[in-house]
């Protein structure tokens, strides 16, 4: 399945940031979509069924415009170790790409989320590999969710011992950083015939009573490998009680919503929720409907690093908004 | 009611008959008279089980294959009835259905994944 469409589209005027500003203008626009795609050459956008698409088109540097945030931290997510198959033979070679991308950042990040799918068939090994080529990674400190790849056959045991400690559940957990409130969300267990990612009462419960003490001006990001929002069903991308949850955090005047899974980038704006979905590090999947199954894209291997990658988050100081930017491996 | 059920079964009948007559050669077409306690084979690809649902006489084993580039599973809806462990790319899992019924199933990593046997 080659990608032909990926440059298609409405070449937006070109800002350096994506930066979501949702006190902008002091309205809250509800479903209002913005596309600023950080990009060194220029960004595409493509705004198709209020899903908005944003395209990088290059890497890090970017042109010398450099962050002094207050916080900065990078996301990747599905690195898939144990794939072998035609998509990517070498998902090592491309995650340690993609370390290398971290460290060339302009400002170092002060931490790494990872947002699940870490191994391809939770296989120890697969976790060991990972592991070992993160401790290469400028910042030691990395936090997961998991994927439903981590969580095979055992219902999450091994990635418990591996990464639940201090979590609660399933692997929940929140912590704060520079004023900044996060929040690791689990919904890829104990999935029901015919539905989407799940996080469950007791996960809602803890949420609800989580956020509840915060000031409504901390800025929280939530981080979860399945969508939180309705990406394509059809697909399984999305949580069935993601409403729930988002209804928690609907007070709060700056949001942030991370996910993995569909490895590709899409952002949405809802009032002030801003949801963003990262690059695999591994392989590409294909547009929602676009192929007869979200199964691993095949591209040519020229094009395969354009369509992996991380992304990196500052919070910029005076915004409330985070700035969200992708960035490839190509 | 009576009159509503008869329509029904005759549906069901010139349907399986319209199956039967035009695949041949697939397995769904052996009926439990010519081949009781054999094996049928479910295929796994592009994120869905084909066929979607099969009809089989007890006493009859599935073989699931997995064809996909991604690794899926075959679980009973109920998680108990049956539970593959997790098949990657042409892996496969067996199950013999002893007791007629549906038995609806789904991939739990891919829990839009689903199907059904019906043992006869």
């Amino acid at each position: 399945m080659k990608n032909t469409n990926r440059h298609q589209g409405v070449g937006s005027a070109i800002s350096d940031e994506m930066l979501h500003d949702h006190n902008h203008d002091g309205i809250d626009r509800r479903g209002f979509l913005k596309c600023m795609a950080w990009a060194g050459t220029g960004a595409f956008c493509v705004i198709k069924g209020g899903v908005l698409n944003s395209y990088s088109l290059s890497g890090f540097p970017f042109g010398g415009h450099e962050h002094k945030g207050e916080l900065s931290f990078v996301q990747i997510s599905d690195s898939h170790m144990g794939f072998d198959k035609a998509a990517n033979p070498d998902v090592v070679g491309t995650l340690k790409a993609a370390i290398d991308k971290i460290n060339a950042l302009p400002v170092a990040p002060a931490f790494i989320l990872h947002t699940g799918d870490i191994s391809h068939l939770s296989k120890p090994g697969e976790f060991d590999t990972v592991d070992q080529l993160l401790k290469a990674a400028s910042t030691k400190d990395i936090f997961f969710v998991p994927g439903e790849h981590d969580v095979l056959n055992d219902e999450g045991k091994q990635y418990l011992e591996r990464y639940g400690k201090g979590t609660q559940g399933a692997g929940w957990y929140s912590f704060d950083k520079n004023g900044v409130h996060f929040v690791g969300l689990v919904n890829v267990m104990n999935l029901k015939a015919g539905g989407l990612g799940s996080l469950g009462g007791e996960q809602l419960e803890w949420l609800e009573k989580d956020v509840k003490h915060l000031s409504k001006s901390t800025p929280i990001v939530v981080f979860a490998h399945i969508p939180l929002w309705s990406v394509y069903p059809e697909w399984g991308w999305g949580t069935d009680d993601s409403a729930q949850a988002l209804s928690y955090l609907k007070p709060f005047s700056s949001v942030t919503v991370l996910n993995g899974h569909i490895h590709q980038t899409m952002q949405k704006v809802e009032g002030n929720v801003t949801f963003h979905t990262a690059q695999s590090t591994a392989f590409p999947q294909p547009k929602p409907g676009q192929a007869p199954s979200p199964g691993p894209m095949k591209v040519p291997a020229d094009q395969l690093r354009t369509l992996l990658g991380i992304t990196d988050v500052n919070q910029v100081h005076g915004k409330h908004a985070l700035a969200v930017i992708d960035s490839n491996l190509g | 009611m009576q009159r509503k059920n008869w329509i029904l079964s005759m549906t069901v009948v010139l349907l399986t008959a319209f199956v039967i007559g035009g695949r041949v050669n697939n397995t769904f077409a052996a009926t439990p008279s010519d081949k009781p306690a054999s094996e049928v084979a479910v295929k796994i690809d592009n994120f869905s089980f084909s066929p979607a649902t099969i009809t089989v006489s007890a006493g009859t084993t599935i073989r699931w294959t997995n064809r996909d580039d991604i690794p899926h599973t075959v679980v009973s809806d109920d998680k108990t009835t049956f539970k593959s462990k997790v098949l990657d790319t042409d892996e496969q899992f067996t199950y013999t259905f002893t007791k007629p019924g549906t038995y609806s199933y789904f991939c739990s990593i891919h829990p839009k994944m689903t199907a059904k046997v019906v043992v006869q």
